[in-house]
């Protein structure tokens, strides 16, 4: 193991995949080049080590990027392509969405797509909602698409690199704010498992669902709890798609309890999904409504109180854990 | 020259020194921890585009910006004060902080529309010149991108739709030659990008982005023709991102003596050297105009500064109409 930031640790799984496999590339908008002098920017040292035919800055234009990767892909490279921040995703997502996801479905199995995408997202970085809008309920609709959402620098690498050599189009959301967090992540090729939960915390008597930064939130606020004598278990979902449905399950029929937390807007968000879920399959377990503590419906708002106030915190998440206990 | 002319261009230059002079408190702003949340893009250099641009417009004409927004803002009359609120989040700024930096608009002044999305503008634009077209009125609308925005596909359907339906659309091409970190080579196939307009069968021309006059006079005479139904026009101004993206970037990949070769056609200073050259502006004259500059950007910061930030839940407001 090492020890480094998650943005590091996402360096290294490019760097691992580059220097494994020559069919890997790496394209973006500044993924070379950047104006980032930060060896936590996750793309940092690669142009250096892999040169201008495997590390690729294209010009701004998100959907020749997502069509690079798809066509790309279906010749058998295995595209990492950089989409700079979750909104502008919309400009690639007739690539992504109705061929990425569906030209494999539409030719009877005969093309396959192993590309990867990293998104850049964050809610709490001050840009306004046209740089900060979480998107992934979007995605995770879509079927044909995987969507990790690591919340850990060894997640970050094990799924990323899970993610660059999976037969399937994968889309690796990296919220910013975390890439300067620390942790230990495995050295080499150590693949974390697309699709598998984690719990990161035991308890006994409320389960809280979360993924990303979300997790660190829900976290906080296990602890908290923990001193007022409840105990919580938080699910780390690592990934939305495929969903480790029998890991959630599993921990409500535990616990009795669910909450679900995180910082995308309420409405049709995972959240829902995860209600949903137990309330189909594990509604003789539950001993208390499901509660969702997720963003309002409302855009993420620049100025910095309101930022602050739409992005569900750990007192939150707490208030919603004691009103089921 | 007609003592309008020579009045129109002192209030030129008054407004290049006011944008000058907001965008470098900016800059000081942001190097202090804490005063300015989010990014700061500052469109220092390029500021003979914006003022040109905008003088050559009539006050119906419809302005559609990008996220180097503040000159264009400035040069359209917009409140000093209300930008600087706005920019640090403040109830009283120009869009209740719901905006910040990177997408203020200001209705009031026919700026529209403001996107950060780097190549929404043209569309919107389109729209906006639909919208002109009509109702039968002899205006237009003007929209601000750069050369990195000209390669969104975006930006060729709406040259294409516009050239089509002849919408009275100004293209404003802002070639700062640089598009985040990659230089013009490196994102760009062709070195100019008004050649881009034959495609669409309108008219492309490219001008010296940092020559007020210059600008002024291509911006009126295209102006002109898209308000009399000649359809769109592409105006190509080349100028030069003088502080590099944004605040945080240092421009550890521009060569440095690019920086020194456009500091030394810095459009501030060489507007000013040609109006006392021609005998427009006394020495008294230019120190009035920057300490007034000065001074209003002063009292912006003030106003900004002492204003309140809105509720929280306040942040649930404006979402529908
Ligand atoms: C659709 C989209 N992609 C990427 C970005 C990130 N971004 C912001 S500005 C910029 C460079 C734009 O270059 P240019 O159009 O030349 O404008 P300039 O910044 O030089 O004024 C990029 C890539 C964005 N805001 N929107
Ligand atoms: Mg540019």
């Amino acid at each position: 193991m090492t020890k480094g930031t998650f943005g590091q640790a996402i360096n290294s799984a490019l760097d691992t995949a580059l220097a494994l496999d020559k069919r890997v590339f790496v394209a973006g908008e500044g993924v070379g080049v950047s104006i980032h002098a930060d060896p936590n920017m996750p793309t940092s040292g690669l142009l250096a080590k892999y040169g201008p035919e495997r590390v690729k800055d294209t010009p701004v234009s998100e959907a020749a990027i997502m069509g690079l990767a798809v066509g790309a892909a279906a010749m058998g490279l295995l595209p990492v392509v950089e989409i700079m921040f979750f909104p502008f995703i919309t400009l690639a997502s007739d690539m992504l969405v109705n061929h990425a996801a569906k030209l494999r479905y539409l030719s009877g199995g005969k093309t396959s797509f192993p590309l990867t995408v990293r998104v850049k997202a964050g809610v709490n970085f001050s840009a306004g909602c046209q740089h900060s809008h979480n998107l992934e309920a979007w995605l995770a609709h879509c079927p044909g698409l995987k969507v990790a959402f690591p919340s850990n620098p060894a997640d970050a690498k094990g799924l990323l690199l899970s993610a660059i050599f999976d037969p399937n189009p994968v889309v690796v959301v990296e919220e910013m704010p975390l890439y300067w967090t620390t942790g230990q992540y495995p050295k080499g090729d150590q693949r974390a498992p697309l699709g598998r939960a984690e719990v990161v915390r035991a308890g006994r008597e409320c389960t809280v669902v979360a993924y990303g930064s979300a997790v660190h939130t829900a976290l906080a606020a296990a602890e908290g709890l923990a001193q007022k004598g409840l105990s919580v278990e938080v699910l780390d979902l690592r990934c939305l798609a495929p969903l480790d449905r029998e890991a959630v399950l599993g921990s409500v029929r535990k616990t009795g309890r669910l909450v679900v937390v995180h910082d995308a807007n309420k409405t049709c968000g995972l959240g829902a999904e995860i209600a949903a879920l137990a309330a189909e399959q594990a509604f003789e377990s539950l001993k208390a409504p499901v509660r969702r503590v997720a963003a309002p419906d409302i855009p993420v708002p620049f100025s910095p109180p309101q930022e602050r106030f739409n992005r569900p915190d750990a007192r939150a998440v707490a208030e919603a854990v004691e009103s089921l206990v | 020259m007609s003592a309008k002319n020579a009045a129109r261009r002192l209030e030129m230059y008054s407004k290049l020194v006011l944008c000058r002079a907001f965008e470098d408190k900016i800059s000081e702003l942001a190097a202090e921890r804490g005063r300015l949340p989010g990014m700061q893009i500052l469109a220092t250099g390029q500021e003979a585009v914006a003022v040109g641009v905008v003088q050559a417009l009539s006050p119906e004409d419809v302005v559609v910006s990008n996220h180097r927004s503040h000159a264009h803002l400035l040069a359209r009359g917009a409140e000093p004060g209300l930008l600087m609120a706005e920019i640090m989040g403040k109830a009283a700024g120009i869009n209740k902080g719901k905006s910040g930096t990177l997408h203020m608009a200001a209705p009031e002044l026919n700026v529209l529309m403001t996107s950060t999305v780097v190549g929404a503008g043209p569309p919107l634009a389109a729209g906006a010149a639909f919208a002109l077209q009509y109702a039968g009125k002899e205006a237009l609308a003007a929209v601000f991108f750069g050369d990195g925005a000209a390669a969104e596909g975006s930006v060729h359907e709406a040259m294409n739709l516009a050239a089509l339906w002849r919408l009275p659309v100004l293209f404003i091409c802002e070639n700062n030659r640089w598009a985040g970190a990659q230089g013009l080579a490196e994102h760009c196939p062709v070195e100019s990008l008004s050649q881009r307009a034959a495609a669409y069968a309108m008219i492309g021309e490219t001008v010296d982005g940092n020559d007020a006059d210059r600008v002024f006079a291509r911006a009126r005479t295209l102006a002109e023709a898209c308000r009399l139904g000649r359809g769109p026009a592409l105006l190509e101004a080349r100028t030069y991102r003088m502080r590099g993206h944004g605040e945080y970037d240092r421009q550890h990949y521009v060569p440095k003596d690019e920086i020194e070769r456009w500091r030394a056609l810095d459009p501030v200073e060489a507007y000013g050297r040609r109006l006392t050259e021609e005998g427009l502006l006394s020495a008294d004259q230019d120190r009035a105009v920057r300490g007034q500059a000065r001074a209003r950007v002063l009292e912006a910061v003030a106003f900004a500064e002492q204003a309140p930030y809105p509720a929280p839940n306040q942040a649930l407001e404006d979402l529908w109409a």
